[in-house]
């Protein structure tokens, strides 16, 4: 097998095509390649059948663990997916199109871009979203480098953000040469007097969470005052399901929005595709990175999409583009908006609603058990800190026997996230076995 | 068609989550949001008819021919789709403790292993998420070497004229100043002044083999070797993988570092731009310098690792698992024989195509070609009018996607096709048909192809205006 899979040409056709270019075989279409650079085969496996493909990936899928009850975040969601949006995000044409470069057969694709784009800039409350990027680490990094110019090469970024979205501005700095200085914190929220002594003419932009890492709430309004102050921009990420509650990057006086898209009906994949989307003032719009979408007419006058402002990008300025970006997430942000489509505004605040209120009953229940007090005393949406009385790593090992995915370890402590999916008896049920882990 | 917010009436809703069985709980008011949430509210029976007619008006791989120079635009197959939605994957957390992930980091370490033997190269990365971002981890390796070396002299990458839009953006990304070398009127490097260019300020080579025009630089071992004795490393360009695989390697050939777009050459769906993969690989020596979160194997059990040297990140997590698990399948499907098999069929295709349609088209360079040919309609526009983009607009009546328009820059009013592998005989017949009937049309009508497209839901659309007053989202 393996050998004609998704060749629609039998051998005889192909001879056919071989015989009107004047060829005896399909070597002849190589003579161009040298021949000591040419292999003789492949060290793989011979191809398969579909049914042992299967067979074969199935296997390695059931060696993984899936977990019935999952109390851990720290970047990835557990939230419901409704069937419809798996079912309308499966059509073909929407997974397997291209680019939407010719705009008179794509504009069911540009189309979704735009509504996209509408729903982002409603979530975040800015006027100018663009069509995504691959996921909230990389909206953080290209919102960097929107900031920076030649006087500001100094990018401030709170410790309270994710570390691997830390990591990632650091690696794209450290090419661009730009200085990444890490803002430390108090409490569990970003110390300010700390920050107020960082800011000076050199800084572009300050990065901050909202929540962070930790689960906590930040004050952004009084951080966008205190950078603003000095002419530095803030760049505020927002969990999407949160934003339903929480006041707005707009509302905070945030110059971009950026996030991470996965709560809004991806799956948590094992850390991917993802979704970052980004978001914007009028005023820098143009330096906004990757695709977007604009409205137009059509040559009688009707209203049609297309990708635009595309002098930005790389395929026309080249070395001076400010991103490499080409592709965006097109099928995650469909999915984003699929979702956030049948969610509506009552659902996705319910949604909301209840991950908040479900993390409260949680946490005040965790701190009436020996050992899993609170860290902080600050106010948090889903997700929350607690000390461990043992090793978390430990803790963890007694509730996987359960079926049970515990807190993220973070150091000696337990970050938890609760869900809309965490029903009472599941929490009660993580409840009785952390009382088990505590006595014994 | 109606945008999905015309649909909306207040008041519809839809029941996916049980009633909250705890207390609720409010935020503090200091916090609370005060701008209303608009979203749609819109039943579940329109929102299947809303995204319906969305969908009947998208162009995939599944309507028609769709023949993208560069983009290897391939049948994307179902049991792959199928796998990497398996609910062993799908619902399994980043930070899941090593032991209850073994699955997943089985696929990572499978793919590693066969997609390092297609390339001809020593470790891999899965964690970039495009080609271009693939691109810019493998400059940034080639930096770190640099760097690692104490050479910091070394500011400049070399790249063909002909190249992709990615490479010179990627080189700025990491503070490298690009310099174009022309390509001979054949398409090809030009030895001589590469040779020119390169010196101890050369960090490295970006090049696609073959080429951006469908060719391969039969000379490559000589440009690597240049480009290597001044102490740059050579970058492969994974585009054009679909025309070699299983024939050469860019390991072979004397490349350090490679990307690959596996939304192309391995036939994961490209989901109306997005989300590809694009993993890079590697040669021994680079190694150290990869992103973190390696897959590697210690006795029976799969664990990560963090390369010695590593570059950091360069985004969340590990990569696009889903996308692996689509290319992975497909790669055990197709096996030792079927890999060089679709490769040689996308070349014979290629191949087929630029035969029957050169004495009706000029095209831009002498044969045979690899996977892909360009076109120039240089004369055609002289002698009637007609562009590369008036011929685009032409196809799109005949129920095809049009190749790629005005790339590369260094081809006049240029169209490069790609039909790949998984096109019949009688497509390819027919679509040459086409391309042969609008010629003539140019000739004996050009008005009626400056109308076209008419049988499209929309004609063409005013891009000035789209870019001079931006409208970037509804008003509501």
């Amino acid at each position: 097998m393996g050998n004609y899979n998704y060749i629609p040409s039998s051998p005889e056709e192909q001879q056919e095509l071989l015989d009107i270019l004047g060829l005896k075989t399909l070597d002849d279409l190589f003579k161009d390649i040298p021949e000591d650079l040419k292999i003789s085969e492949l060290n793989i496996p011979n191809g398969k059948s579909e049914v042992e493909v299967r067979r074969e990936v199935e296997k390695m899928a059931n060696k993984n663990q899936v977990f019935h009850s999952i109390f851990r975040g720290a970047g990835s969601y557990n939230h419901y997916i409704p069937s419809i949006v798996k079912q309308i995000t499966l059509k073909e044409e929407f997974l397997t199109a291209y680019t939407p470069y010719q705009a008179e057969i794509s504009q069911g694709i540009l189309q979704s871009i735009f509504e996209f784009q509408t729903m982002v800039s409603e979530i975040t409350g800015m006027p100018v979203a663009n069509a995504s990027v691959y996921d909230g680490s990389n909206a953080a990094a290209e919102a960097v480098n929107m900031c920076i110019d030649r006087k500001r090469k100094k990018v401030l970024v709170a410790d309270t953000s994710h570390p691997m979205t830390i990591d990632t501005i650091k690696t794209y700095a450290h090419a661009m040469g730009t200085d990444v200085i890490i803002v430390p914190s108090k409490d569990g929220l970003v110390n300010d007097s700390a920050l107020e002594g960082l800011l000076d003419e050199e800084v572009a932009c300050l990065y901050v969470e909202q929540t962070n890492y930790f689960g906590n709430i930040e004050d952004c309004e009084k951080l966008a005052e205190m950078v603003h102050q000095n002419k530095t921009k803030l760049i505020m990420a927002v969990n999407p399901i949160a934003s339903a509650l929480l006041k707005t990057p707009f509302e905070c006086g945030a110059d971009i929005a950026t996030g991470e898209g996965q709560p809004l009906g991806l799956p948590m994949n094992f850390g991917g595709p993802y979704l970052g989307f980004m978001a914007t003032t009028q005023k820098l719009t143009r330096k906004l990175p990757g695709r977007i979408v604009g409205e137009t007419t059509d040559n009688k006058g009707e209203r049609a999409f297309v990708l635009t402002l595309q002098a930005r990008e790389q395929h026309i300025r080249r070395e001076k583009a400010s991103s490499n970006i080409c592709s965006n997430q097109a099928h995650c942000a469909l999915t984003a908006s699929v979702y956030l489509s049948a969610m509506g505004p009552d659902g996705l605040r319910d949604v909301a609603t209840q991950c908040y209120s479900k993390a409260h009953y949680l946490q005040n229940e965790l701190a009436k058990i020996n050992g899993f007090e609170p860290l902080y005393e600050t106010e948090f949406f889903h997700e929350f800190m607690t000390k461990s009385p043992i090793n978390p790593v430990e803790l963890n090992e007694r509730l996987q026997e359960k079926g049970i995915l515990g807190g993220m370890p973070v150091g000696e402590n337990l970050l938890w996230c609760v869900t809309e999916l965490n029903t009472r008896e599941e929490m009660d049920e993580l409840l009785n076995a952390l009382k088990e882990v505590s006595l014994g | 068609m109606k945008l999905v917010f015309e649909r909306s009436k207040p008041g519809r809703k839809n029941d996916f989550i049980p009633a909250l069985d705890v207390e609720v709980a409010t935020i503090p008011d200091k916090f609370n949001r005060q701008q209303a949430l608009r979203l749609p509210e819109i039943s579940q029976v329109d929102m299947s008819r809303h995204y319906t007619d969305l969908a009947d008006n998208s162009f995939g791989v599944n309507n028609g021919f769709y023949p993208l120079g560069s983009c290897t635009m391939k049948y994307n197959p179902k049991i792959n789709d199928e796998m990497s939605a398996l609910p062993n994957f799908g619902q399994i957390h980043p930070f899941q403790p090593i032991d209850t992930v073994q699955g997943s980091l089985e696929v990572y370490y499978t793919a590693e292993k066969l997609l390092g033997e297609i390339t001809g190269m020593d470790a891999m990365t899965f964690q970039p998420a495009a080609g271009a971002q693939g691109e810019l981890t493998g400059v940034m390796l080639i930096k770190a070497y640099h760097e690692n070396n104490n050479d910091f002299k070394r500011n400049k990458i070399i790249v063909p004229d002909s190249a992709h839009g990615t490479n010179p953006a990627t080189a700025s990304m990491v503070n490298y100043e690009t310099i174009n070398i022309p390509s001979k009127e054949d398409g090809r490097v030009d030895l001589e002044r590469l040779k020119e260019v390169v010196g101890d300020d050369t960090a490295g080579l970006m090049l696609t083999n073959p080429s951006t025009v469908g060719l391969f630089e039969h000379d490559i071992i000589e440009i690597t070797e240049i480009i290597h004795q001044a102490g740059g490393l050579c970058y492969y360009d994974g585009a054009n993988l679909n025309a070699i695989m299983g024939t050469v390697r860019p390991g072979d050939m004397g490349f350090d570092v490679v990307h690959l777009n596996i939304h192309k050459t391995f036939s994961t769906p490209h989901g109306g731009g997005g989300p590809g993969a694009g993993p890079i690989g590697c040669k021994e020596f680079l190694k150290p310098f990869l992103p973190n979160y390696h897959v590697v194997k210690v006795g029976d059990k799969y664990e990560f690792e963090t390369p010695e040297k590593s570059i950091g990140q360069v985004k969340t997590f590990y990569g696009h698992f889903a996308v692996v698990v689509r290319a992975l399948t497909y790669i055990l499907t197709l096996g030792k024989e079927g890999i060089p098999q679709a490769s040689r069929t996308a070349v014979l295709n290629a191949n087929y195509m630029r035969h029957e349609l050169k004495d009706t088209y000029d095209m831009a360079y002498e044969g045979p070609c690899m996977h892909e040919f360009v076109m120039t309609l240089e004369r055609l526009k002289k002698e009637t009018g007609i562009t590369a983009l008036d011929v685009s607009k032409a196809l799109l009546d005949n129920g095809m996607h049009p190749p790629t328009m005005y790339f590369p820059d260094v081809v006049k009013e240029a169209l490069m096709i790609e039909p790949t592998e998984t096109e019949s005989k009688e497509t390819l017949d027919k679509v040459i048909e086409v391309f042969k009937q609008i010629k003539e049309q140019a000739y004996q009508d050009a008005e009626v192809i400056k109308e076209a497209p008419i049988n499209t839901l929309i004609g063409r659309v005013d891009e000035t205006a789209a870019a001079r007053n931006p409208i970037l989202r509804y008003e509501f």
